[in-house]
């Protein structure tokens, strides 16, 4: 029986292994820290105001819930809204959706639980993701954007943070098939500077770390309190667990 | 062990359970019971309104809604204001007195015209009966269903209370209170905030 | 009013309000009966906490549930945004949620766990197969209530998977569109679905499943609970008291017992609540935090964790494996014939059966036998009770191998449930199909080797060590 046990342990272990070979680069961590830094957050809420929302929605997303940053409605107001967006409404998009057509072949997705979706078994959270993600552009003529990305290979949207990282043009490798050495494999072998962007190297991915930090935010925007509940709930459980189990044996012991 | 130190031993972890347990109860009841209360949104769409008086003439009333409910403006005329002089004594409350908190909540509204500018009128159109929404009667004069004497306010069609031109409801009809005056503040001369009474 | 008890004029205020309730209804009979007289064997163990723990998670359930629908919108356009709503809007609502999300994982693992117990120590056999027949159904019910809740998110794999599985009925012959027309109230999976759905989860499947569980505790306090020895309590009682030998009262001792395990339960669920409420993606599930687009499949379409191993079973019926159910069937009738000691009209009728059911598989697509194989391994466990024929009722006192073979019933079960989350290949399909030969060869064949074999001596008495 413990031998079965122990061999269905193995078993249930044995997952991430067969994930690997999804389409796209491993992905980078996502620096965690940036969720409870509440400068990281908004300058993550500005970027995603003033690049994002162009196109993207974040459509279940309150203004008013900003509030949870350590911004006044006013400094909302006057910084990430609109004058005609009133303080209760929703983060919702100006992009017509058949422009939104027309323009890039669909409505881009909305950005509101994004880093929720994203996540794969394996492969890392959607924030890994999307920190990854978007930092991992690069010029491609081929494209009708003339933009490419080694995450999301073949990806419908542009660089709209390239002012910010610069040009880049990505070099590739052609490697031995590890499988089948008669094929050859295209292989990422970096990156190539073609203009400068506003930001160094390390700025805009400290940036972009800022902007993720505001997507897993506004995903769930209790995240952070929920942990915190939560060391409450099981210390007070542990110590109801004791008091249930001496109450458990006070009786018990009666039995023979 | 005797008897008595076994139950004693049963009593006390059933006490600390017991304790431990009501407490658990409650901590776990609390998010159930205020997931009941408002809502953000429900707060949201509750605050106060903009409302924006430039183009309302003398004589005219504007509907703004604040709450789901109705809020009267009402830029009153020299005639109307006067007019509020005579119904003094027939007006079952003249000064307001009855339930300040719930009714004129502002002290700047406690006065004879009811409003912070004379002129300028803010009340909630539901009746203090059983919440109908009051009819326009600004006319003076004999008219079916007011007193010959009328020198114009509103009538409620459900079951007849009238109301002056300061929203003071009449002796012996149905309704027994005055119109309600919401919390507002001018932010402008031609601006007004209705549902906050901001400094 | 004939035979009302009284009491003295003097007695205590409680006294007298009891006996008042008490000649009405019969509370202390009930009380009596089934808690404080209601005598259960002492030899529990870790097996018998899940059904206290069952019914616990159906309280949490449905307590959450209503707290929910109170905010929450069945209608295909509002419907994610309102869990949004709930998610971020609501003071309180995203535990409310979480609560009810891992509730629902929770409540298949304590049952798989409860009905495993049932397994190993024969707690169907006579005189209790209406316990087991009650709780398979509600078992039934169980997987078309989380199967239709998990429709209401209207997230990607809310309507995929909902999609897919109704497309399952259409695949039975004749009746299958048009039933599958009846169910989705539509064309395609669409708003009219979802409010039926709403309509199912919300009242029409609790107030069965309330039913069906009222059943089953009763059909058990009838009989009696069993134990891990499969020792019958009520053989040995006391020639006095009239009271099982080896029986305790309920209340004190069981509920007391029943706390702790609800606190060591309820550490282990508020821990996935508050840390992990999504619990890798098998809770909830990823793709579910997109909105329900009827134009955009996505790659993988999988059904959620607890119903992976008959997804699997499904999956696994492919033409190949048909031509092997009915070359199995064929060589089961000609064994029948050969060596098994029935009339020769039995013998006839089992022939006809075979060739009758060889030409059914034939006839039809291996896709409506893959629906026949998911939904006869639930079924197959209402049979039960007559499929065992081991003249012991508890694992404890069966051959060593035996043990084995319920060892390998739980691997093939984890191994399907594994298979049925990733996507297929002809490696995994080939195991799945190992896999569903074996489950059904466990029960199938249960008759001829539950007898095999050389059992242990059942105790009279229950083995317990005093706490």
């Amino acid at each position: 029986m413990k031998k079965l046990i122990a061999l269905l342990l193995v078993l249930l272990t044995w997952t991430g292994a067969a994930r690997a070979a999804e389409d796209g680069i491993a992905w980078d961590k996502f620096p965690q820290q940036k969720l409870t830094e509440l400068g990281a957050l908004q300058n993550g809420a500005k970027l995603f105001v003033n690049y994002c929302q162009n196109c993207h929605a974040a459509a279940f997303m309150q203004y008013s819930r900003l509030t949870d940053l350590g911004l006044t409605e006013d400094q909302i107001k006057a910084n990430l809204m609109f004058p005609t967006d009133r303080i209760g409404d929703t983060m919702k998009v100006a992009l017509d959706p058949k422009s939104a057509k027309a323009w890039f072949g669909g409505l881009p997705p909305d950005l509101t639980v994004i880093a929720r979706s994203r996540s794969v078994q394996g492969k890392g959270s959607g924030a890994d993701y999307l920190y990854t993600y978007l930092r991992t552009y690069y010029r491609d003529d081929t494209k009708a954007t003339g933009w490419n990305n080694l995450a999301f290979p073949g990806v419908g949207m542009p660089h709209v943070l390239w002012e910010l990282q610069g040009q880049r043009a990505a070099k590739f490798a052609e490697v031995k098939d590890p499988h089948d050495p008669s094929k050859s494999v295209h292989q990422f072998a970096g990156y190539e500077q073609i203009s400068p962007g506003k930001l160094s190297a390390l700025e805009y991915d400290n940036a972009v770390g800022d902007l993720v930090a505001y997507l897993q935010w506004m995903g769930e925007p209790s995240q952070v309190k929920r942990t915190h509940i939560g060391v409450g709930v099981l210390i007070f459980l542990a110590f109801f667990t004791f008091i249930a189990w001496r109450l458990n044996a006070s009786y018990w012991k009666d039995v023979k | 062990m005797s008897e008595q130190q076994v139950d004693q031993g049963k009593r006390t972890w059933l006490i600390a359970s017991g304790c431990a347990g009501a407490i658990g109860g409650v901590a776990t009841a609390v998010p159930f019971v205020s997931s009941f209360q408002p809502s953000d949104r429900a707060r949201a769409a509750g605050a106060a309104v903009e409302a924006d008086i430039s183009n309302l003439k003398p004589g005219e009333k504007m509907t703004v809604e604040w709450r789901g409910k109705p809020v009267w403006i009402v830029r009153r005329t020299p005639e109307q204001l006067e007019s509020l002089k005579k119904t003094d004594a027939l007006v079952a409350d003249p000064k307001s007195q009855r339930n300040p908190a719930e009714i004129t909540p502002m002290e700047s509204t406690r006065n004879e015209w009811r409003s912070i500018k004379p002129e300028i009128l803010v009340v909630i159109g539901i009746c203090s009966h059983l919440g109908c929404s009051p009819s326009d009667k600004f006319t003076p004069g004999p008219q079916p269903s007011v007193p010959d004497d009328w020198t114009g306010g509103f009538l409620c069609p459900c079951h007849g209370s009238l109301f002056d031109m300061a929203g003071r409801v009449y002796k012996n009809k149905p309704a027994p209170d005055n119109l309600e005056v919401p919390l507002y503040t001018f932010l402008s001369d031609s601006k007004l905030l209705i549902g906050e009474a901001k400094a | 009013m004939a035979e009302f008890k009284t009491v003295p004029a003097d007695a205590p205020m409680a006294d007298k309000l009891m006996t008042w309730v008490d000649n009405r209804f019969p509370a202390t009979k009930l009380y009596k009966e089934h808690l404080s007289e209601y005598y259960a064997p002492k030899n529990f163990n870790f097996w018998y906490f899940f059904g206290s723990l069952a019914m616990l998670v159906l309280v949490i359930q449905i307590v959450t549930g209503i707290f929910l629908v109170m905010h929450y919108k069945p209608d295909a356009n509002l419907a994610f945004a309102s869990v949004e709503y709930i998610m971020r809007d609501v003071p309180g609502g995203w535990i409310i949620r979480y609560m009810h999300s891992t509730g629902a994982s929770a409540f298949f693992i304590v049952v798989y766990m409860h009905m495993f117990r049932g397994l190993i120590y024969g707690s169907y056999r006579k005189p209790r197969e209406l316990v087991w027949i009650f709780g398979c159904a509600i078992f039934l019910c169980l997987m078309a209530e989380a199967f239709m809740g998990y429709l209401l998110p209207w997230g990607q794999m809310s309507y995929w998977g909902a999609q897919v599985i109704v497309n399952l009925f259409a695949a039975i012959p004749f009746v299958g569109p048009d039933l599958a027309l009846l169910i989705r109230g539509d064309y395609v999976v669409g708003d009219a679905t979802l409010n039926r759905f709403f309509s199912f989860h919300v009242i029409a499947v609790p107030l069965v499943l309330l039913g069906l569980v009222v059943a089953h505790i009763i059909a058990l306090h009838e009989v009696g609970s069993n134990n891990p020895d499969g020792v019958e309590i009520k053989a040995k009682k006391d020639p006095k008291t009239g009271v099982p030998l080896d029986g305790i009262p309920f209340h004190p001792y069981y509920t007391v017992h029943d706390i702790l395990g609800v606190s060591v339960f309820l550490m282990i669920f508020t821990a996935i609540v508050f840390f992990a409420p999504e619990f890798g993606g098998y809770f909830l599930e990823y793709n579910n935090f997109i909105p329900a687009d009827p134009l955009k499949t996505p790659a993988h379409i999988a059904p959620v964790w607890y119903f992976t191993p008959y997804y699997s079973m499904l999956r696994a019926t492919t033409d190949p494996m048909v031509n092997v159910l009915a070359g199995l069937i064929g060589i089961g009738a000609v064994l029948a014939v050969v060596k098994g000691r029935f009339s020769t009209a039995v013998k006839a009728a089992v022939v006809v059966a075979a060739v009758a059911a060889i030409a059914l598989l034939k006839t039809f697509d291996a896709k409506f036998w893959g629906v026949v194989v998911m939904g006869g391994a639930v079924i197959i466990l209402f049979f039960l009770p007559w499929l065992d024929h081991s003249p012991v009722k508890s694992i404890r006192y069966r051959p060593g191998w035996h043990k084995l073979m319920y060892g390998l019933f739980v691997l093939f079960f984890f191994v399907l449930g594994y298979l049925g989350i990733l996507p297929p290949t002809d490696g995994r399909t080939l195991v799945a199909q190992v896999g569903t030969l074996f489950y059904f060869g466990f029960f199938l064949l249960m008759p001829w080797w539950s007898q095999l074999g050389s059992f242990k001596p059942v105790p009279e008495r229950v083995t317990f060590e005093a706490h």
